[in-house]
């Protein structure tokens, strides 16, 4: 119960987050929406003027494509990256406090490596000159060093890694609050540890693991270097445009339109999946 | 038709030995009730015979054949947790029949067994609500309700009434004294409430850092405690330090008392000991006479039920218990004789 006092007091202290969402979100937001419909003066900059034909020029087959491949890429990290965080997770749950914290700790030192870093090192990692594939030439499984880079693989493999710590982070403290006496109600109905955990665990952390899928996709759609570092042009994301449209090409309408766009479709994909893993009956 | 037989059985938790060597003997259809204080083991002993910790040393033997190396899934037992850990993500009758979905019984058949589950616990017609539905007393019947959809052939249940107010507690231990009887299903029951453990046991064992203090039917184990550990936790009792003389005759307080035939002298007891004797086995008379340890009235307390009398003996406050019909017609400050009930009295090592 607050007494009408602590509501008073609570007043201004309300005004601060709003406050901070509209500086430092909803005018620079605005901001690109406006520019979004100006009109682009060639060899200059632009003008303001009110029209459609940044958005048109987008209607194309080929940004079509484009979209269609970064949606593609970042549903494909996220599916994988939350495949792969979601049992790792688990495992972490059930092993000594002391260990958690390691790994913990070991992950949250990964997050401070920029998506700079990560593209780079993954590059070198894969080159023919430097990668591990010489290394699999020493051991004797491959007769002479390969390039793994550029290519979808490489490119998917960047996304996941960056993706891979927010997701362990997201469900690590929703798995580490299960009841752990769930899993074992699961054995002692007959259900053998693998059962349990697809008969019990997933369906329970439901709503845990839609929400890291979307946190996945809509980090890794954001990146703009990994394309470029580790895959081929056709591999180039919306994010990558975007930023070519606005800093080499200096096209600021039109990645503010590519932009805009790109968050509406995002935001529709989040809210479709939001309505579709709603369990059964209480949809509405 | 089963019955359990655990021969040294031990597990330790790094330097906590929370299972110290235990051997026990469960006959088959026996309602069997682990008692003991907080930390004494009963959980992990109880998690030991449903597979979910692996022992330290020792067996487990159900139906003469040795568990060591059956995991937890493959013992066809049933359990009730703490927790209950119902499966929020199912509806009761999902949740009542996992254990046959899982030995791949058909939906009808399941749906069918379900509905009976539902009857014996006393709870029909609630087979399609869901888990966050159900008040406390409802999922209790549920989960026992999953934990007999199998027939299992042990019923293990930790705690499983105490997150319920006393009233509808003391309800479901009856209840499910009923059911287990009616089923006739070997059930172990993890319980630190003594009275819990008198109203719906068997064999109650009763438990201390990790052993078995005693084993043994509750009534036998009331009259007749082992240990001074024993008859302090079951129940109340006077403990009174006493010396054993040569035959039936013990020194209490400086004073003589002789024993009965009913009474019971621990084999361990030699010299000194102590003596245990309930509230109600202890009679406060006018007088202090020759049979009779005297003392000093210090507290009198009229309950309706019952009449307390707490009476200081030396430096010991021993505790009388009567009906208001028996009271003895004695005032606080008063000096008065104790007499000891013949047949009531357990002398022990100390
Ligand atoms: N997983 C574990 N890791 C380490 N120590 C444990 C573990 N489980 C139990 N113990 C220790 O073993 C001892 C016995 O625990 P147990 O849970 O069996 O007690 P209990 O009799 O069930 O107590 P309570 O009435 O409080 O539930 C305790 O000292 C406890 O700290
Ligand atoms: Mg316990």
């Amino acid at each position: 119960m607050t007494t009408p006092s602590h509501r008073l007091s609570a007043r201004p202290l309300a005004i601060y987050p709003a406050a901070m969402l509209l500086v430092f979100f909803l005018i620079p937001f605005g901001i690109m929406v406006v520019v979004s419909f100006f009109h682009r003066v060639e060899g200059a900059f632009f003008e303001p003027a009110f029209e459609f034909a940044n958005y048109a020029r987008f209607l194309s087959p080929f940004f079509g494509k484009i979209l269609a491949t970064s949606i593609g890429l970042s549903a494909a990290a996220a599916v994988i990256g939350v495949v792969v965080a979601f049992p790792f997770t688990y495992f972490l749950t059930t092993m000594p406090r002391r260990q958690q914290t390691v790994i913990l700790v070991f992950l949250l030192s990964v997050l401070s490596l920029s998506e700079v870093i990560i593209g780079f090192a993954w590059s070198t990692l894969l080159s023919r000159t430097a990668g591990v594939s010489n290394l699999l030439v020493w051991i004797g499984i491959l007769d002479g060093p390969q390039a793994y880079t550029p290519s979808l693989t490489a490119l998917l493999l960047g996304l996941c890694y960056l993706g891979f710590p927010y997701a362990v982070l997201v469900i690590y403290p929703a798995l580490s609050r299960l009841d752990p006496e769930l899993p074992e109600a699961a054995r002692m109905s007959g259900a053998s540890p693998v059962a349990a955990f697809f008969n019990v665990i997933i369906p329970v952390m439901r709503n845990t693991i839609v929400g890291t899928l979307i946190l996945v996709f809509v980090f890794t759609l954001g990146a703009y270097l990994l394309p470029q570092v580790l895959g081929r042009p056709q591999h180039w994301t919306l994010s990558v445009h975007i930023t070519d449209q606005a800093i080499f090409q200096s096209n600021l309408p039109f990645s503010a339109a590519m932009a805009v766009f790109l968050l509406l479709v995002s935001l529709a994909l989040v809210g479709i999946t939001m309505l579709l893993s709603q369990p059964k009956g209480q949809r509405s | 038709m089963t019955s359990v037989r655990i021969e040294n059985l031990s597990k330790t938790f790094g330097e906590v030995r929370a299972v110290d060597g235990i051997d026990l003997d469960i006959p088959d259809g026996k309602f069997v009730c682990l008692l003991g204080p907080s930390g004494c083991g009963k959980t992990t002993l109880l998690r030991l015979i449903a597979g979910l910790e692996a022992e330290s040393g020792g067996r487990i033997l159900v139906d003469g054949q040795d568990q060591a190396g059956i995991p937890a899934h493959k013992r066809d037992f049933g359990m009730v947790f703490q927790s209950l850990a119902l499966f929020p993500h199912l509806s009761v009758a999902e949740n009542i029949a996992y254990p046959l979905k899982i030995r791949g019984t058909g939906a009808e058949e399941r749906r069918k067994r379900a509905t009976e589950l539902l009857d014996l616990v006393q709870l029909p017609h609630i087979e399609d609500r869901a888990i966050s539905q159900l008040s406390g007393g409802q999922r209790q019947r549920v989960a026992i309700a999953r934990g007999l959809a199998i027939d299992p052939k042990l019923f293990l249940l930790d705690e499983p009434l105490s997150a319920l107010d006393a009233k509808l507690r003391e309800h479901m231990q009856i209840e499910l004294r009923q059911l287990q009887q009616k089923l006739q299903v070997t059930t172990i029951v993890v319980t630190h409430d003594q009275r819990e453990a008198m109203t719906m046991a068997d064999i109650v064992i009763v438990m201390d850092r990790g052993k078995v203090q005693q084993a043994g039917p509750p009534i036998d184990i009331y009259r007749r405690p082992a240990n001074s550990f024993v008859a302090d936790f079951i129940g109340t009792t006077n403990l009174i330090p006493c010396t054993v003389k040569d035959g039936r005759s013990i020194d209490v307080l400086g004073h003589e008392v002789t024993l009965g035939e009913e009474d019971v002298i621990n084999p361990d007891v030699n010299g000194s000991a102590i003596l245990s004797v309930r509230p109600e086995d202890v009679a406060v008379t006018e007088r202090a006479g020759d049979h009779t340890v005297p003392g000093e009235v210090a507290f009198i307390r009229d309950l309706g039920a019952n009449v307390e009398i707490s009476v200081r003996a030396r430096d010991l406050e021993i505790r009388s218990v009567c009906t208001p019909k028996r009271r003895p017609d004695v005032a606080v400050g008063q000096t008065v004789g104790l007499e000891f009930h013949t047949g009531r009295c357990t002398v022990m090592a100390s």
